[in-house]
């Protein structure tokens, strides 16, 4: 096993596929650490993308002729592809979205509006993205619902007894994050899952950390709802999916109406169309779910437990590293048990000083609350500096962000 | 590249941040302001003391909690402000503050750069009774 390899992945042959990792900035060559918040695009993603738009571009569902019928059918053969991808039962279990929040958001307003009251609550956990958070809070206060929030213990895991005490009859929505995009906890989503039906509510798993970095079957899982963003998995931005249960989508209403969407219309009233378009109004993300295919097929050829194994590898090793010094917090649990990134403060240091001195060595990080601001309240900082690694990550890339962050300590001493 | 080219933190920069001029408070200032960045959890309070004519600045002092530059700025700006007409400070803006930081600021760390000159003006504008509000922050701005 060679230095730039953990020995999961032949990563110099994944690096060849993305170009940009070729960057040089004042002659430094770009540490991608990024990934968390969006990944980088393989190039048979991009090709796919380019010839969708040399050769197929047309609108779906409705032509007759013979581009809009070639566009249709690999659209939608796009949804059954994401569909074996997550393991789903079909394209009817397969929204496209444009993102995870707007997932989340289709549920919230077509199911939470419809479903929710006083007396209702909504379990959510104190990890949870503001995507699920704000949506569920909001539209709790609209209904008349309350919110509540799974604790989170001092080593960053769900605290599953107040996990039990916390979700009741009175539980009608548990909604939580499978892959803590902050503190890197893989939570345990089937006995949430569990748990929640032990009580006729209803669950939904936010997968946009885990479906990018891990096998993820959403059958076994049982979740009713599941939701992940294509550009975070080597896919393009503008897309998100939302899987639910057949059954479930079938009886719930659409919650954005106009064309495609439809069955029969009438002046007075319209009919909906059958599933997932019901829940696809208007032009749907036809280039975009067509190039989330292609990374589903990209990443398969890897193999999902090897893209697990590399980045659960790196993260291991870049806790380790962080941590030798004594002055880096690193935040949630230990190195060996978590997904690929690590946040973390040095000493007194603002993490957007970190990220700006980290960035003249052209290591690039996020720095800031990561969407999850009360969980930051509650760990005390304001703000936390961010690496997340991928599949082209290697362990020199983490050396470099290691000199970058002993570099920071230096100037700030 | 590296430590000698980091054009954001050269040396004043952190001189300030690391020693920090005018920091503390002011018994019975003429008037006290705080302001945040809600998203970089950047905070400043200054206090200043205008003279009986209310037309000059006599003495100021801040507080604070944040990145280098937010604190090095007020740091910078507390000293300038010094011995300034009030007329002066409400003509300021941020290319007068990033002229004052001496060095180049990137576009995301602007709000943190003009949040003590915004505390500063904003107090004013309470006390003179030209604007009304609780708290300043800079996430509205540009």
């Amino acid at each position: 096993m060679g230095l730039s390899e953990t020995d999961a992945l032949d990563v110099e042959g994944i690096r060849a596929d993305f170009p940009i990792l070729q960057r040089e900035f004042d002659g430094e060559q770009l540490v991608y650490l990024d990934n968390a918040a969006t990944s980088q695009t393989p190039e048979p993603v991009v090709d796919a993308i380019v010839d969708y738009y040399h050769t197929t571009n047309a609108n779906v569902h409705r032509g007759l002729h013979q581009l809009s019928q070639e566009a249709s059918i690999a659209y939608e053969d796009a949804h059954d592809r994401v569909a074996e991808f997550i393991g789903a039962d079909g394209r009817e279990e397969v929204v496209f979205t444009k993102n995870t929040t707007e997932s989340m958001n289709t549920v919230a307003y077509a199911w939470g509006l419809a479903e929710l009251g006083p007396g209702d609550e909504v379990v959510m956990t104190e990890m949870e993205h503001h995507a699920a958070l704000v949506t569920w809070q909001q539209i709790a206060k609209r209904t008349g619902a309350e919110v509540k929030y799974i604790r989170v213990d001092d080593e960053g895991y769900l605290d599953m007894d107040h996990a039990r005490e916390l979700v009741t009859d009175d539980t009608e929505m548990v909604s939580v994050v499978h892959v803590s995009n902050t503190l890197g906890t893989v939570n345990p989503v089937s006995e949430l899952v569990d748990l929640a039906h032990d009580h006729d509510a209803l669950a939904f798993v936010d997968g946009a950390q885990s479906v990018p970095h891990m096998p993820v079957d959403v059958g076994e899982m049982g979740a009713d709802f599941f939701a992940f963003s294509g550009h975070k998995m080597c896919g393009p931005t503008g897309i998100g999916v939302l899987y639910g249960k057949e059954h479930i989508l079938e009886e719930m209403q659409p919650y954005l109406y106009g064309g495609m969407m439809i069955s029969k219309v009438t002046f007075e009233d319209s009919t909906w169309h059958e599933l997932p378009w019901k829940f696809e109004a208007g032009t749907p993300v036809i280039a975009q779910g067509i190039a989330l295919a292609e990374a589903c097929d990209y990443l398969d050829d890897i193999g999902m437990d090897n893209v697990k194994r590399h980045g659960e590898q790196l993260a291991e090793y870049a806790y380790d590293r962080l941590t030798e010094t004594g002055d880096v917090e690193v935040y949630g649990p230990p190195g060996d048990d978590r997904a690929a990134l690590v946040s973390f403060n040095l000493g007194d240091v603002h993490a957007h000083d970190t990220s700006e001195i980290l960035n003249e060595f052209a290591v690039a990080i996020r720095a800031g609350d990561h969407c999850t601001q009360p969980l930051h309240d509650k760990l005390g900082a304001a703000a936390s500096a961010r690496a997340s690694f991928y599949l082209y990550n290697t362990r020199e890339e983490v050396d470099k962000l290691v000199e970058a962050v002993d570099a920071t300590r230096e100037l700030f001493a | 590249m590296g430590i000698g080219g980091s054009d954001m933190y050269r040396q004043q920069i952190l001189d300030h941040y690391k020693n920090p001029r005018n920091y503390g408070e002011i018994e019975d200032p003429t008037y006290s302001h705080t302001g945040e960045n809600p998203m970089c959890g950047d905070t400043i309070r200054m206090d200043v003391v205008l003279d009986d004519d209310d037309e000059t600045i006599e003495a100021v002092a801040f507080q604070g909690d944040g990145c280098a530059i937010s604190q090095a700025s007020a740091s910078m700006l507390s000293e300038q402000l010094h011995g300034m007409a009030v007329a002066d400070l409400q003509e300021m803006d941020r290319d007068d503050v990033i002229d004052m930081l001496g060095v180049d600021i990137s576009p995301m760390r602007v709000k943190c750069a003009v949040l003590a000159e915004k505390v500063a003006q904003d107090g004013a504008g309470i006390y003179f009774g030209d604007v009304d509000l609780e708290k300043t922050t800079t996430e509205d701005d540009e």
